[in-house]
This record gives C-alpha cells, sequence and structure tokens, in this order.
C-alpha cells in the first residue's frame, strides 16, 4: 500500500543553474537542487591518445570528483552511469579519432547527486556546443519505509529511505535511458516511480529551456 | 506551406532534440509551377527525410530563401573546409609542417602551398611562427589539410605574419560578429585608433596597434565583447574615446 502524493504535482527542491562560468573548459555548467550543487566542465572535441582513440567515433570520459577525498569505487559507478547517459544522447559519430572529457565536481551533496550530476552535466554539453540528439535530465526517487514515493530527496531522506532510484530521461519521448536503484521494492513500485520521474522530468526540460533562453536574451 | 512552421520560430531558442516535421506531398501536380519548399540545413541543424531535429542549443537564424542555421555560443573550434584560420606552426618534418588551429587534430601545411614557393625557393616558415591559411581538406574522417595560397595560385592575404602583436583567443561567435558584412564592433573599433587586426574563423585574433598600450587596450576590448550586451560595449568604448583607461 502506497500513497503518491495527492495533487497530480510532483514537489522538487528549487532549482538553479548558470552555464559558461568557468573560463578554461570549452563548456561549464552549475545546477543546484536545494543544497545539493555540482559544477561540470567538458573539454572537446580534442585531441586524444592513440590508445584509447576509436575508428568511428568520439571517446567519452568522465571524471567524478566528491567533495571531500579522493574518487573512489562509488565514484566511478556514478561515472559509468552519466557516461553511459551521454553517449546516448551525443552524436559521437560527428567525431571519430577525438576525446571529449567531462568533469563533475561535487560541491555539495544533500541528497539526489546522481541526478544532479546528470543535469548538471547536460547543461554543460549544451553550452560546449557539442551536437546532442536529445537532452536528458536526471531524477531520483526515495521510498520511504511507509511505502510512499518522494521525489528529489534530501539526505535525511534518503537515509530513511527502504529503496532509492535514480533514472535518466529523455526529452524526446520520455523513456528511461539509464536507472540505478538500491534496496528492495516491488516491481510495481518501480513502475509508480518510473511514472513519477517521468512526471518530474517535464518541470527539469522547461527550467533547461527557461536557463537557455536567459542565457540568450541578453545577446539577442 | 511547411516552411512557415519554421519561419514561425525564426530569432526562438531551441534546445536539442526539438523537432520539426514536413508533410511529404503523395500526389505531384504537373500543372503546378510552384515546387514544394524544401529547407537548407545549416549548423546545429539535422535533416533526415521529412524531419527537421535541432541538434545544437541557440537562436534560429534564416536567410531568405529557406536557409535556416542555428546561431550558438561556442569556444572550440572544428575545421570546416574553405575557412580561414590563424595557425601556429608546431613542427617541420619533410615537406609538411604541422599546424595547430585548435581543433582536435593538428593540420598539415604543405611547404608548396605559398605563393611562388618552388622546391628550390621554400617559403621561410619557423616553428612558432603564425599562418594565415585556408582549408582545403577538413572532414570527420581525414586530417584537416591547410593552403595558403587560392585557387589561381596568388597569396591573397594568407601566409606568415605575426611580429610585434598579440594572438588572443575569443568564441567563434565573436569571430563571426566581426567578419559579418556591417559589423558593429568593427565599425566601433574603426574609431578608436588604427591598428592592424587579423580574424581567423578558429576563435584567433592577431592585434597590432602603433604602440603597446593600444594594442594591450584594443585586446582588452575583444575579450570582453564576449560578455557584454551592446549598450554595454558601447558605452566602453565611448568611455576609452574620452581618453579614459
Amino acid at each position: 500500500n502506497h500513497k503518491v502524493s495527492a495533487s497530480n504535482n510532483v514537489s522538487l527542491r528549487e532549482f538553479g543553474c548558470e552555464q559558461n562560468l568557468l573560463s578554461r573548459p570549452d563548456g561549464s555548467a552549475s545546477f543546484v537542487q536545494g543544497d545539493t550543487s555540482v559544477m561540470a566542465g567538458v573539454y572537446g572535441p580534442a585531441e586524444v591518445k592513440v590508445s584509447k582513440e576509436i575508428y568511428d567515433r568520439a571517446t567519452l570520459e568522465v571524471l567524478l570528483q566528491p567533495k571531500v577525498g579522493p574518487a573512489g569505487v562509488r565514484e566511478q559507478s556514478q561515472e559509468q552511469c552519466v557516461r553511459e547517459t551521454c553517449e546516448a544522447a551525443l552524436l559521437l559519430s560527428l567525431h571519430p579519432r577525438s576525446s571529449l572529457t567531462l568533469i563533475l565536481q561535487v560541491l555539495h551533496d544533500d541528497g539526489s547527486l546522481l541526478s544532479c550530476c546528470l543535469n548538471a552535466a547536460c547543461m554543460a554539453l549544451m553550452d560546449a556546443g557539442l551536437s546532442m540528439s536529445c537532452l536528458f535530465c536526471g531524477v531520483t526517487c526515495a521510498i520511504g519505509a511507509d511505502g510512499d514515493i518522494i521525489a528529489d530527496p534530501t539526505a535525511a531522506q534518503e537515509k530513511e529511505s527502504r529503496a532509492l532510484m535514480t533514472f535518466a530521461i529523455d526529452s524526446t519521448e520520455r523513456r528511461v535511458m539509464m536507472s540505478s536503484t538500491k534496496g528492495s521494492f516491488s516491481v510495481q513500485e518501480l513502475q509508480e516511480c518510473v511514472a513519477v520521474s517521468q512526471k518530474a522530468s517535464e518541470k527539469v526540460f522547461q527550467f533547461y529551456r527557461d536557463s537557455v533562453r536567459r542565457r540568450y536574451s541578453k545577446n539577442l | 506551406c511547411d516552411i512557415d512552421i519554421l519561419k514561425e520560430k525564426i530569432g526562438e531558442v531551441l534546445l536539442p532534440g526539438d523537432e520539426f516535421v514536413f508533410e511529404s506531398e503523395d500526389t505531384i501536380f504537373l500543372t503546378d509551377n510552384v515546387k514544394p519548399e524544401r529547407p537548407v540545413c545549416g549548423p546545429g541543424l539535422r535533416q533526415s527525410g521529412n524531419r527537421l531535429v535541432v541538434s545544437k542549443s541557440g537562436v534560429l537564424r534564416h536567410k531568405p530563401p529557406h536557409t535556416f542555421w542555428m546561431d550558438s555560443q561556442q569556444w572550440r573550434y572544428v575545421p570546416a573546409k574553405a575557412e580561414t584560420v590563424i595557425g601556429i606552426v608546431t613542427s617541420k618534418s619533410g615537406d609538411i609542417f604541422k599546424v595547430d588551429v585548435g581543433g582536435s587534430e593538428q593540420a598539415s601545411l604543405s611547404y608548396l602551398a605559398f605563393e611562388g614557393a618552388t622546391k628550390r625557393n621554400r617559403p621561410n616558415v619557423q616553428v612558432g611562427d603564425l599562418v594565415f591559411a585556408q582549408f582545403t581538406v577538413a572532414n570527420k574522417d581525414m586530417e584537416p589539410e591547410l593552403v595558403c595560397i587560392d585557387g589561381s595560385g596568388r597569396a591573397n592575404g594568407m601566409g606568415v605574419f605575426g611580429g610585434g602583436g598579440l594572438l588572443l583567443k575569443v568564441s567563434l561567435g565573436l569571430v563571426r560578429r566581426l567578419l559579418a558584412p556591417q559589423s558593429d564592433i568593427r565599425s566601433d573599433l574603426e574609431q578608436l585608433f588604427p591598428c592592424e587586426l587579423v580574424v581567423g574563423m578558429n576563435g584567433r585574433i592577431w592585434v597590432r596597434a602603433s604602440t603597446i598600450q593600444q594594442t594591450l587596450i584594443i585586446s582588452n576590448l575583444l575579450q570582453s565583447c564576449d560578455t557584454l550586451t551592446a549598450p554595454q560595449r558601447r558605452e566602453q568604448f565611448r568611455k576609452l574615446q574620452k581618453g579614459g583607461l
């Protein structure tokens, strides 16, 4: 027995985003969800080492730096999730034998970190002017002890949940591109979380559009 | 007509994944003078069958009759044929110079691709020199190739240059605005002080004015043009013209 919020609206924390804030990378963005904040920098298409080059597409490398301490195995698995999502959305075949590097720096983690990383990554890739077939966004859902689904949970809510899921949703058909789950849940709960994430992704994509519009408005 | 769907969006900000679908015409009327208009896609737009998809975020621009492209802000250059760029010579090996143009690989420049160059009369190009050249080969599968002569064998402004000036890196959008036919920035600059400018489409600009101070002023101005709006820029130029530094 579970309940999703009574109104049909999914409540997310307040978003914040800024593009082109770093001077060295070719594209950069910072994304804030509540208190969780991630900064992303993109370099590319640039030279690639012959050992890493792929003959018909670009080589994408993702590096995730936590706020404290060196990157460990957990960061490596998060990097893989982000990399798989980006590879599905980018048109990599336009830049064979080149390298694309995406660097994510965690500024503060108050829950929903992986989805914040995905959102920062998408805005940074757009800022760098890399060709993409669609946009993507990340949404995290937590299933509480009494079965209710919380979208965009804080760190405290994540700690008390019995399952935690992050989905990457694409902008054209709202399908799931990547999923990363932890904990125990039923098939029905999984499907409900997917539905909640798809609904939440509408707000995120509208926020992307408003951010990019604001960015280009001063040059128009 | 279907192109009108696109024309409505001119000047609007679009994101990757935004799609425009054209209805295909099944019947062709032999008596019709009007052919169905097909849009010509420039950078940032991709066409597959009767679908047009945006692949870069930016503002949709239009040039009549039916050319459309996305005007986006970008820093990293991707070589394209027939574009003139400023390159830095990085090595000389045999008959070919390797030139860094800021792309994903270095371009090659043959020593014979200079005006008046023969096997006996080699051009005076050293490692570290700046060259203004044009791409003859630039696609995603092959190594880019540069030449310093045009189709008829004349230099036409291209070749080695560079004593006494300053090389800067700016965004590709600023370079396109400088090279546009009626450029506000260029006309504002002309009223400041006389200077020599070489503008490469890879985002590199070389500046030389009569004194080092003037060179630095112009280079700072150009770099700040990326972040200033048009009124703010004109304010800066006006302050400089009045003599304040």
